[in-house]
């Protein structure tokens, strides 16, 4: 059995000029240890996708379908109290923005033993002394001293390292990671990823990472998941989704990366930009941008064909395939 | 500390020397004092010796710094009405004031915070949409209404509470305290919920709009992932941030809290500084009203340097030791 | 012509439409304002003329009570006067104090905030303490402070003739830094901004551009602030007016009603009070309903610390 099934997952978002779906249909698997990518444009739910899981959608959305099966709990299921058993504890969270993730006016060590206090009878000292050796686990410099600063005296490296590590402190089972380096400078963003990546193989613990950075994916992950407009396009193991992408949208990303260009040369963009959730386009969403697009692509919501880990939802992927 | 402390001295001293000016060009332009010394009965000779005699016909420095030296030692003329030194006039109304803006005080931050906090939390409920109807007609009465309608309803109609003066008091040393008697405290009752009654809907609202934007934080959103409890969440993580500039801006009502005070004083005719302060414009008592003004500019200056302190406690971000803001 | 036409199809128009609360407090404005203002034609009595104020009438309860006189609909005061028509008038006093007297904030504010914003440097750090120590000192203080000494130094009948000046003059300028301060951080952004320096290669006077985008830019914080500083402008003026320190008996604001009866709620006259008490709180609290809608529609960048 998977650690986590997430099934049918759907989100809405009730506004004044109506319900807008942010999430449809999705799916997906996670075992444990594994590490598993979820991929796509600003915009295309994977962020929604992810707070859904601990049932942290901000408000005013709320999770109108499916499940979510976390060691064949449904957590969409479950009470408050029951809820917050899991959240911090079992399923861990690294945010995107270490500056805005820290209260500012608690120093780091309420903010780690209080993690632990929440979650296991432990007493103030011993709290202490965890944190202090977790934050050593992800090479904070002194943390003795560190445990008694505020989040403003630490750089933003560093603080997300004791994000990462409030996220390790109750040896979790999942750690879901919303674009944990974006914010960051780009010379420590390889270090805190490789981090991450390290910590998460020693303690065997199952990552998702949520980018739509596709060599950070490449780099960390087993498997991928592609998603436009609300809805997973593509799933598979991530080389294979690098190396030979069957969906158009994901060929478009791969295309795109700057790797993929020879010096000199322009960029191959997708034209167009993706559609606000506010009015998808019938049909495949991404008909619009779609370079192999047919007249059923703009009626025909495309099913999912190949194996469970190995999909794609587009009408033309048979012919395509044939092809080649 | 010490940069902080220099900066904070610095700004009292400018206040302060504001305030002397102030109170020293009042009395060179009002009241004669050779009048209230010697009456109108002595010859313009014997006035203009006199008045060199005093020293009214030095230059305008000289007057001031002679002025200045005498209040620093707290010499700041008798009264002419009282003909006692005006500072002890002034300073045997201190406690009344105090009392009742320590009443006014408790009333806001015991009602606002809970109020604030739950309206926050709960932006939907009835709760929270009466209370901010309720706020918004409670900040457009003025306070001097709210007293009269105190008044009428609860002395006049209902006979419950006395309307005025502060009852049966006792003195502790020099602070006459109506505190710790039944009757005083009935006393303090309508006093108090008046003087907080614009106050205490303008801090609800403020605390309101303030928490709600913490709760939409990111790190907010951090503490529900961590599986903290709700309570924990709102009263330390949220609460805390939100308090930051609530106290600043009750440090910016300290001001308001004593003009209201005036008012409050007058409708209850409570015998404290304010109700002093008006009686001594009507009887043109000069070296009352200048008491009056070193005293709440003393009051500001104490008052502003705590809030400052508190604020610099709860917010790390604030070095006391290092003077930043 | 063409900036009417835009205003009628624009989204604020509309969402004052569908805001009932709103549009009420927005009708009884208007109304209180029309009738305020027109008050010399139709108020049945002028209170400021002697000749049309007899001592007998005084203190006669409102028409509907049983010593109540139909002359005097609501009743009269204690020195005879004709509680309606004395509360029209009042109210057009009340109005012009608040309208004036932030027209003079707004002035001084935006002035000082352009100053501070665009020298910067010592100039800017100067006005900007003056404000923080002004702000602190809180109006109320402030105006309490300086008309009591005017009035101890001028004497009573003269500050009578003056009152109306001097309220505007002092709650005017007490008030100055919450504009000053709005646009100060408003010049400030728009010095910036990029445009600003490429605007100038062109060889456009940069003062000029600037200023030509800073005033739009800040409109609607400035209409939010000064909506809600009429109102305090009103409160304050009553607040003084009823300490004695406002407009004199003979033309009674209507803070000064209010104060002229409390004397005699004890003795069973109410509606000397009560009358003016309830149109100054109808007054008030429609200006701070509408000042609240705007916030929440204009949602401007207000000045915080």
């Amino acid at each position: 059995m998977a650690l986590l099934e997430v099934k049918n997952l759907e989100v809405k978002f009730p506004l004044r000029q109506g319900e807008l779906t942010a999430l449809r249909d999705v799916s997906f698997s996670l075992d444990r240890g594994e590490r598993l990518g979820i991929v796509g444009e600003s915009g295309a739910g994977k962020s929604v996708a992810a707070f859904a899981i601990l049932n942290l959608v901000s408000r005013p959305g709320y999770i109108s379908g499916g499940k979510i099966l976390f060691e064949g709990r449904d957590l969409a299921g479950l009470s408050r109290s029951e809820l917050r058993t899991i959240r911090g504890n079992r399923i861990n969270m690294i945010f995107q923005d270490p500056m805005m993730t820290l209260n500012p006016v608690l120093t780091i060590g309420t903010q780690m033993i209080e993690c632990l206090r929440a979650h296991r009878r432990i007493t103030p000292a011993a709290a202490r002394q965890l944190a202090i050796e977790k934050l050593r686990a992800v090479s904070i410099p002194s943390p003795e001293a560190r445990i008694d600063q505020y989040p403003h005296e630490l750089s933003g490296g560093m603080r997300q390292r004791v994000v990462i590590a409030i996220a390790l402190l109750t040896d979790p089972s999942v750690i879901i990671a919303d674009e944990p380096t974006t914010a960051l400078d780009v010379t420590i963003q390889a270090e805190i990823m490789e981090l991450l990546l390290e910590l998460c193989e020693h303690n065997n613990v199952a990552l998702i990472l949520i980018t739509h950075d596709l060599g950070v994916v490449s780099q960390v992950t087993q498997r991928a998941i592609v998603m436009y407009a609300g809805r997973i396009v593509e799933e598979g193991a991530t080389r294979r989704i690098i190396d030979s992408a069957r969906h158009p949208y994901t060929q478009g990303l791969i295309n795109a990366l700057p790797e993929r260009t020879r010096p000199g040369q322009r960029l191959n963009q997708i034209p167009g930009v993706m559609p606000s959730l506010m009015d998808i386009p019938q049909g495949c969403a991404f008909h619009p941008r779609c370079q192999l697009r047919i007249d059923a692509c703009q009626q025909q919501l495309p099913a999912y064909s190949g194996s469970e880990h190995a999909r794609v939802a587009c009408l033309r992927v048979d012919e395509q395939e044939r092809a080649q | 500390m010490i940069a902080f402390l220099i900066r904070r001295i610095g700004q009292a001293l400018v206040v302060m020397f504001v305030i002397s000016l102030l109170s020293f060009s009042i009395q060179d332009n009002l009241g004669d004092p050779l009048r209230e010394l010697v009456g109108q009965s002595v010859s313009e000779a014997e006035r203009q010796a006199l008045r060199d005699q005093m020293g009214l016909n030095d230059p305008f420095l000289a007057q001031y710094w002679r002025f200045l030296r005498k209040a620093v030692q707290g010499d700041l003329g008798n009264s002419y009405f009282f003909k006692r030194p005006a500072l002890e006039v002034i300073m045997e109304k201190f406690p009344a004031t105090m009392e009742l803006v320590l009443g006014a005080t408790l009333i806001i931050l015991l009602l606002s915070v809970p109020i604030g906090v739950y309206c926050a939390i709960n932006p939907r409920s009835w709760f929270t949409r009466v209370m901010m109807g309720l706020s918004i007609v409670g900040i457009s009465i003025p306070v001097f209404l709210t007293a009269i309608m105190l008044i009428y309803l609860f002395s006049i109609h209902l006979g419950w509470l006395p309307s005025y003066g502060r009852g049966e008091t006792v003195m502790i040393g020099a602070w006459e305290s109506g505190l710790l008697t039944w009757d005083g405290v009935l006393h303090l009752i309508l006093p108090s919920i008046a003087l907080s009654s614009i106050m205490l809907p303008l801090f609800i609202r403020l605390i309101r709009s303030e928490m709600m934007e913490v709760l939409e934080q990111e790190y907010i959103r951090f503490a529900w992932a961590k599986g903290l409890q709700r309570r924990r969440i709102w009263f330390l993580h949220a609460l805390k941030n939100t308090l930051l500039p609530v106290i600043t801006v009750g440090g910016v009502q300290i001001g308001t809290m004593i003009a209201y005070t005036i008012l409050t004083e007058t409708v209850f005719q409570w015998p404290g500084m304010g109700f002093l302060f008006l009686e001594a414009v009507n009887r043109v008592d000069t070296p009352l009203i200048i008491a009056y003004l070193i005293v709440v500019g003393l009051i500001f200056v104490v008052t502003n340097t705590v809030v400052d302190l508190i604020y610099g406690l709860v917010n790390p971000t604030v070095k006391l030791t290092r003077g930043l803001a | 012509m063409r900036y009417w036409r835009l205003f009628r199809k624009s989204a604020f128009l509309y969402r004052f439409r569908k805001d009932k609360v709103a549009v009420a407090s927005f009708s009884v404005l208007m109304l209180l304002v029309v009738m305020s203002f027109s008050a010399p034609l139709i108020a049945p009595y002028d209170p400021y003329d002697p000749v049309q104020i007899d001592i007998m009438d005084s203190d006669i309860p409102p028409s509907w009570q049983a010593e109540g006189d139909t002359r005097f609909a609501l009743g009269t005061d204690a020195q005879g006067r004709d509680m309606w028509s004395t509360m029209l008038y009042g109210t057009r006093l009340s109005i012009t104090i608040g309208l004036f007297a932030v027209l003079l904030q707004s002035l001084l504010g935006i002035a000082l905030g352009l100053v501070a914003g665009y020298f910067g440097g010592r100039i800017d750090s100067f006005l900007m303490r003056l404000a923080d120590i002004q702000l602190s000192f809180s109006t109320l203080m402030v105006a309490i402070v300086v008309l009591a000494v005017f009035q101890a130094s001028f004497g009573t009948e003269l500050y009578n003739e003056l009152a109306l000046f001097m309220l505007i003059l002092v709650i005017g300028i007490a008030e100055w830094p919450q504009y000053a301060r709005t646009v100060r951080a408003s010049v400030l952004a728009e010095k910036r901004k990029e445009y600003v320096d490429a605007v100038r290669v062109i060889g456009l006077n940069r003062r000029r551009i600037m200023f030509r985008h800073i005033l739009p830019n800040t409109l609607s914080p400035i209409l939010v602030i000064s909506t809600v500083q009429v109102a305090n402008a009103i409160m304050s003026e009553a607040a003084l007016s009823f300490l004695g320190l406002g407009m004199p008996v003979n033309q009674p604001s209507l803070g000064s009603l209010i104060n002229s009866g409390f004397e005699f709620i004890l003795s069973g006259s109410w509606w000397i009070t009560t009358f003016p008490a309830l149109l100054l709180v109808v007054l008030v609290l429609v200006i701070n309903l509408l000042g609240d809608w705007m916030r929440d529609v204009l949602n401007p960048k207000l000045y915080k610390e």
